[in-house]
């Protein structure tokens, strides 16, 4: 029988015991890597290059290359930045919020999601980087730090500066917490090292493991660290898109001075970042072949969640609709009018398409279980979502007090190759971990594999067996 | 390092076997050095008498220590030493000290427990470990017994309460 409880499906299929854990995870580390990962590479270094050169001709002639003007000043810059921002949300939403709401689903996808946070954070920290135009002030600038000017400090009460302090945090508690994950999967990783002869890679592992071994006081204390970083992470995960929407929201610009902002962002970036991971474990899943780790059960409630926050995202955007008529405030109304008949009207129905009507096909069972439905519908929402965060930008801006300033925005090559320079990044940097960092949690998904996984199921529960049979 | 440490190493296969022989061997009055395991085992630390981690404490006095530090910065650069009239806001104006202040301590709190947790557990980059079974990372669940603190049993005497206790097999570990 393969049936291992009536009320959940098994987490880990293929009959997996705990060595094969470790050896269908480490395997991808210890081998070479394939045609395919290379191929990966090549493309999104082209990538990578290219935007290097965008990003080198940027700071060498100044933000004048890009195609913004007087009236828009944040186009695709500021887009780009909370996108990315966004992306990340759903790597720290799986490993602490899930983890506080003990949800065993999320073991075989945490690791991989928390790198995508983090490369998502970097990613999006390069475009205001990239925007304050000189570089290498811009730390100085953003940071209280004693300076030239007298004793000129930088300023509290402004939301770009809690921005700083919400991103740097945000990306520090990140990748600590995926960091403190990966220690006792690294020295899985030495210690088959070790039993196959290969010393260098079993001391560079050794020196990533922190010469980890596993005792129990070790591991009691290591759940006591996971559990409180999980209570530390998920109030930050809520702050700091709450922030990126305070610098929008706390403006008196119409179409941005909005209250629903906050929960609004954090819906959106939690829809975003799912669907991102939805993107990429499709992917990952079967270019390592972890079928059986990353089962369709997963994705299933992946897709319940991308239901959920795509919703949320939806009635965001018609109660935005109801209260810029509701409120009377005319230059608000303009603004969304303008959004929905304007000139831009082609990417706010783009938006309303990708993010309000296709993720309601998730209702549909089959779509939801279906691979290559997921993998288009992921992407689809990812499009929507960059949509989203350009009309609330580009349509509030073009169009502002004075009629004679209304403007187009157009972006230029510079603009694009920015862009392309972070999926450059992105991609180059996940492929590298996914190389050379076990893709998998390998612990907790072996704490797991006697009440999660199908094997034991029918040898080991007999109590599950009488429960089957009253079922059917 | 000491002179030679003798270690009897039984190795377990399944987490609720190991967790009722551990309680059956301490019954027994044999001293367990550590047990080391692929993941963690839950109740494993209470059946081996271990106390809670304080960890807690440590990460909230970070934590504490993370929020005076923000207001103390934000209220002396702003309020005191170079007072700016910015939106009309009184120059110690709380709200909005508030998501930095919040954010310095979430900061300090993760990345003090974090290093405490390291240093409290010896671990460290350039550590080699002693392994008593290369299998405690992969699937098995490996008892140390230190003889030095067992004096009063015999080896053949420990290695059958191991045996009884469920080890699937018991095995002998010098380190110099």
């Amino acid at each position: 029988m393969q049936v291992s409880s009536v009320v959940r499906d098994p987490l880990v299929t293929g009959g997996k015991t705990v060595k094969d854990v470790s050896h269908d995870i480490s395997r991808q580390v210890e081998g070479s890597p394939t045609r395919l990962w290379w191929m990966a590479m090549a493309v999104s270094s082209v990538f990578f290059a290219f935007g290097f050169y965008c990003v080198c001709t940027l700071l060498w002639n100044g933000v004048g290359v890009w195609g913004l003007n007087k009236t828009v000043g944040w186009a695709w810059d500021i887009t780009n930045f909370v996108w990315w921002v966004g992306i990340g949300h759903a790597g720290t939403l799986i490993s602490a919020i899930l983890l506080l709401f003990r949800q065993r689903w999320r073991m075989s996808i945490n690791r991989a999601a928390e790198a995508m946070t983090i490369f998502a954070v970097i990613c999006a920290a390069t475009f205001p980087l990239m925007h304050m135009g000189r570089l290498w002030l811009g730390f100085y600038w953003a940071l209280p730090l004693p300076n030239a000017f007298g004793s000129l400090w930088a300023n509290f009460n402004s939301p770009l500066l809690w921005d700083v302090f919400a991103i740097s945090t945000y990306f520090t508690v990140s990748l600590v917490f995926w960091y403190i994950g990966l220690i006792p999967d690294f020295a899985v990783i030495r210690d088959r090292a070790v039993v196959q002869g290969n010393m260098l890679r079993a001391n560079v592992y050794n020196a990533l493991s922190f010469g980890w071994q596993g005792g129990a006081k070790t591991w009691m204390r290591y759940e006591s660290v996971a559990l409180i970083l999980a209570g530390l992470s998920t109030p930050l995960v809520l702050s700091v898109h709450t922030i990126v929407s305070m610098d929008f929201a706390t403006s008196v610009i119409p179409g941005w001075h909005t209250t629903i902002f906050p929960p609004y962002f954090v819906a959106g970036a939690i829809f975003s970042g799912f669907a991102m991971v939805l993107t990429l474990l499709l992917v990952t899943r079967v270019v390592f072949k972890l079928e059986d780790y990353i089962t369709i059960y997963h994705i299933e409630l992946m897709n319940i969640i991308i239901i959920v926050t795509g919703s949320v995202v939806g009635v965001a955007y018609i109660t935005e609709l109801f209260i810029s008529w509701y409120s009377g405030v005319e230059y608000e109304g303009y603004a969304f009018y303008n959004r929905v008949q304007g000139p831009y009207a082609w990417a706010y129905w783009s938006m309303m398409t990708c993010n309000v009507i296709s993720p309601q096909l998730f209702w549909i069972k089959k779509i939801r279980t279906s691979i290559a439905a997921t993998f288009i519908l992921s992407i689809i929402v990812n499009i929507g979502m960059w949509f989203e965060r350009f009309v609330i930008i580009v349509t509030s801006l073009h169009r502002d007090y004075v009629p004679s300033s209304w403007t187009m925005f157009h972006p230029t090559m510079y603009d694009i190759g920015e862009y392309l320079f972070t999926f450059g990044l992105f991609f180059c940097a996940f492929l590298l971990f996914a190389k050379f960092f076990p893709v998998i949690n390998m612990a907790e998904v072996k704490s797991i594999i006697k009440v999660g996984s199908e094997r034991v199921a029918a040898e080991e529960i007999p109590v599950m067996e009488e429960s089957n049979d009253t079922h059917h | 390092m000491d002179a030679e440490k003798n270690y009897l190493v039984g190795v377990f296969d399944d987490e609720d076997v190991l967790l009722s022989g551990v309680t059956s061997i301490r019954e027994s009055g044999v001293k367990i050095h550590e047990v080391y395991s692929p993941f963690p085992v839950h109740g494993l630390d209470e059946v081996l008498g271990y106390k809670r981690s304080r960890l807690p404490i440590a990460a909230f006095l970070f934590g504490l220590t993370g929020t005076s530090l923000a207001l103390t910065m934000q209220i002396w650069m702003l309020g005191y030493d170079w007072p700016m009239i910015i939106g009309g806001k009184n120059f110690v104006s709380l709200p909005p000290f508030i998501p930095v202040t919040f954010e310095l301590t979430v900061l300090l709190s993760a990345l003090g427990m974090v290093a405490t947790f390291m240093i409290v557990s010896d671990l460290k980059p350039y550590r080699w470990p002693r392994q008593f079974d290369l299998r405690s990372t992969d699937d098995k669940h490996v008892m140390a017994i230190d003889l030095a603190l067992n004096h009063g049993k015999s080896k053949s005497e420990i290695t059958s309460i191991l045996k009884a206790a469920g080890a699937s097999e018991v095995n002998e570990k010098n380190f110099e």
